[in-house]
């Protein structure tokens, strides 16, 4: 099988390398030989030799990330850096529905006091 | 309750020491994430899309109220302040630290939980029917087995490092709520003629890519022999699985490819060698287990108290949540409640920390400390009087989580797919929050009865797509969400895999295309009682087909 550093590494458009931080498991992208968490500050390539270089050093970064790959991006007009695709958007937003509020144990009060009102035993 | 002796609790506390040292080694480096990875899935530990995930074992899916409230401490302390409750009876914190790790792990010890065999390639946590010990329908309580199982299976060295994941559900009642026919190995208590109780042993069911039912290989076992037997499949399986392909590595495979008579030969050959020997069952081994099962001290009670019926009468609300979500108990003036954790707009399976801990303490005032999970993604009081109904529903009203949708059309069961899934294709929860607010009328939803809709954001199916009556498979196309639909799946007592129905449709599409099913059924149906999935079974997919594709 051939190794993960020598796999042919084909780029059709603007690339970035990203990871999970060890600490925490949060989304990091490869920056000046270092870690970002803002997909906006990260180093972008076209270039299939940079991005080989990229990834083999983001992959002997172990202690600070885990999991590195090249992720497409798509650059804007106004210079900035957008995920390439969906999974990509929502590992850098989180996920795209709304996540559990924590509960009011007040309103569970006032409310149960409402039903009481109205439920005659 | 399932009491855990000594010998589980040191097991549980050496464990959090060796994995709260390995976190400290990858952490300063020693280890690298190549080095890591295989430990901490022993633990349950996933790296996801934003983070660690761990997952938390729920034996036969039975919680004490301090082992919930326990759960609600991890959900407050270490992650976003909910947990995720899954199609397997257990429940993943999805924002779990590294670092902080080792420290939850302990907290969850100290109550007789933790991650091991929640992933990796050995025996998963064995599941059951979650009415387990309370069911009428149920000849008796399947958890001793499976508690039989899990000790034996345990650590076990010689099945830590199988082929691929092996999965065992036990059931022993006449309906089968525990989808035994979708499991590795499924062992089904029930009575010969001769009026004796054994185990009827399924082998080969799975979902995934290459989906099966489980095949009976033994139609009548005795329970002294069910320990040898279930060690015999697990052997003949890891020897004669495939190792050199992941996607061929499961039991349904080589089950498929062998056929289930050669199958069933080869562990009979080795069950004779071994079914004599130290792991025949000893009635008095069994009646140690099982007197570590604690049962209420129910008090004398009459079904149908005066109390409940003026209740209804009084709150069309509670008459139809008593209607939807309480079930007969064994024991007379008792029930069985089930709290739904599909309320609109939600999360199928998601509770927060406050509900957690809001649930432990009503299930201390009402159902004697115990809550069960549900592979369905919904959690269960047990022991209820039936006299406190009407007090418990207000109480459960107030948290969210008396939905009287259970086994309705918006009782969604869904994967975590693409909002949090690494394996995922495409997105679960928002389709199914999205079908949830199609169906919000209760009435409708009602008049469409009892409709399973499942939904896995891959083929790996964590969502059981293959057995919902609608199934729902997320594929990815030219970088776009699409969506496979099948009809006709049930993971019951009468097992069946859907049917694919044409071709898959954008994510805009699936709720209009499962709006077009329920208005095709109602339409079709012989009577307003006949059931969506016996309409199907008596017209076949044709006219739901043409209803959903004729529009598009």
């Amino acid at each position: 099988m051939t190794s993960p550093l020598d796999q042919k590494i084909k780029i059709t458009g603007p690339i970035v390398v990203t990871a999970n931080r060890v600490g925490d498991g949060a989304v990091v992208y490869r920056r000046g030989g270092g870690w970002t968490t803002a997909l906006g500050e990260a180093d972008v390539t076209a270039n299939a030799t940079a991005a080989r270089e990229w990834i083999n050093a983001a992959i002997a970064d172990d202690l600070n990330a885990a999991g590195a790959y090249i992720a497409p991006v798509k650059l804007t007009a106004a210079g900035g850096v957008e995920p390439g695709n969906l999974r990509e958007s929502i590992r850098r937003d989180g996920p795209s529905i709304a996540l559990p509020e924590p509960f009011d144990l007040e309103d569970m009060i006032a409310r149960k006091k409402n039903q009481d009102a109205h439920v005659p035993l | 309750m399932y009491l855990y002796d000594d010998y589980d609790r040191t097991l549980v506390a050496e464990r959090v020491a060796d994995f709260r040292d390995q976190v400290a080694r990858r952490l300063s480096g020693e280890l690298t994430e190549d080095e890591f990875k295989p430990l901490r899935l022993m633990n349950g530990v996933y790296l996801q899309l934003h983070a660690y995930m761990l997952r938390i074992s729920i034996p036969y899916g039975t919680l004490s109220s301090q082992q919930l409230r326990m759960l609600g401490h991890v959900a407050r302390r270490y992650d976003r302040g909910y947990g995720h409750f899954t199609t397997r009876q257990n429940i993943q914190f999805h924002w779990i630290k590294l670092k902080e790790l080792p420290d939850a792990m302990a907290d969850l010890a100290s109550v007789g939980m933790h991650g091991m065999q929640t992933s990796g390639n050995n025996v998963r946590n064995v599941t059951t029917d979650q009415w387990a010990g309370v069911a009428p329908d149920e000849i008796e309580d399947p958890r001793i087995w499976a508690e039989v199982i899990r000790q034996h299976v345990t650590l076990h060295p010689e099945f830590s490092f199988l082929p691929r994941k092996f999965k065992i559900a036990v059931g022993a009642a006449a309906h089968d709520r525990a989808a035994l026919r979708i499991h590795d190995l499924a062992l089904r208590l029930h009575r010969n003629g001769a009026g004796e109780t054994g185990f009827e042993v399924m082998v080969g069911g799975g979902l995934g890519r290459t989906p099966y039912l489980a095949k009976t290989v033994k139609p009548f076992l005795q329970k002294r022999d069910v320990l040898s037997y279930v060690e015999a499949v697990l052997r003949t399986y890891n020897q004669f699985a495939r190792r050199d392909n992941i996607w061929k590595a499961r039991i349904k495979i080589l089950v498929h490819d062998l056929g289930a008579e050669a199958f069933a030969k080869e562990v009979d050959a080795e069950w004779q060698s071994i079914k004599d020997g130290p792991l025949a069952l000893d009635a008095a081994v069994i009646a140690e287990i099982a007197s570590r099962f604690r049962y209420p001290q129910y008090r004398r009670l009459d079904d149908g108290p005066a109390e409940l019926a003026a209740a209804r009468r009084a709150d069309r609300r509670f008459d139809a949540w008593v209607n939807n979500s309480v079930a007969n108990h064994k024991v007379p003036g008792y029930a069985i409640v089930t709290l739904s954790l599909k309320p609109e707009g939600g999360t199928p399976g998601d509770a927060t920390a406050e509900q957690m801990d809001a649930i432990a303490d009503l299930s201390d005032r009402y159902s004697f400390g115990e809550i069960r999970v549900g592979h369905e993604q919904n959690l269960a009081l047990p022991h209820v009087a039936q006299g406190d109904l009407a007090a418990l529903w207000r109480e459960l009203d107030a948290i969210g989580v008396a939905t009287a949708n259970v086994g309705l059309i918006s009782d969604i069961i869904a994967c975590p797919g693409l909002d949090y899934c690494s394996l995922a294709n495409a997105r679960s929860i928002p389709i199914a929050q999205e079908i949830a607010s199609r169906f919000r009328n209760l009435d409708l939803a009602r008049d469409l009865g009892r409709l399973h809709i499942n939904i896995s954001g891959c083929i790996n199916a964590c969502g059981h797509h293959h057995v919902g009556h609608i199934g729902i498979l997320g594929v990815e196309k030219n970088g776009e969400e699409f969506y496979q639909i099948t009809l006709g799946g049930k993971a019951d007592d009468d097992a069946r895999l859907g049917t694919l129905i044409g071709p898959a449709v954008p994510y805009a599409q699936v709720a209009d295309v499962v709006e077009d099913i329920a208005a095709a059924y109602v339409e079709l149906r012989a009577q307003p009682d006949e059931l969506f999935i016996d309409t199907l079974k008596r017209t076949g997919i044709e006219p739901f087909r043409e209803r959903v594709y004729a529009a598009r």
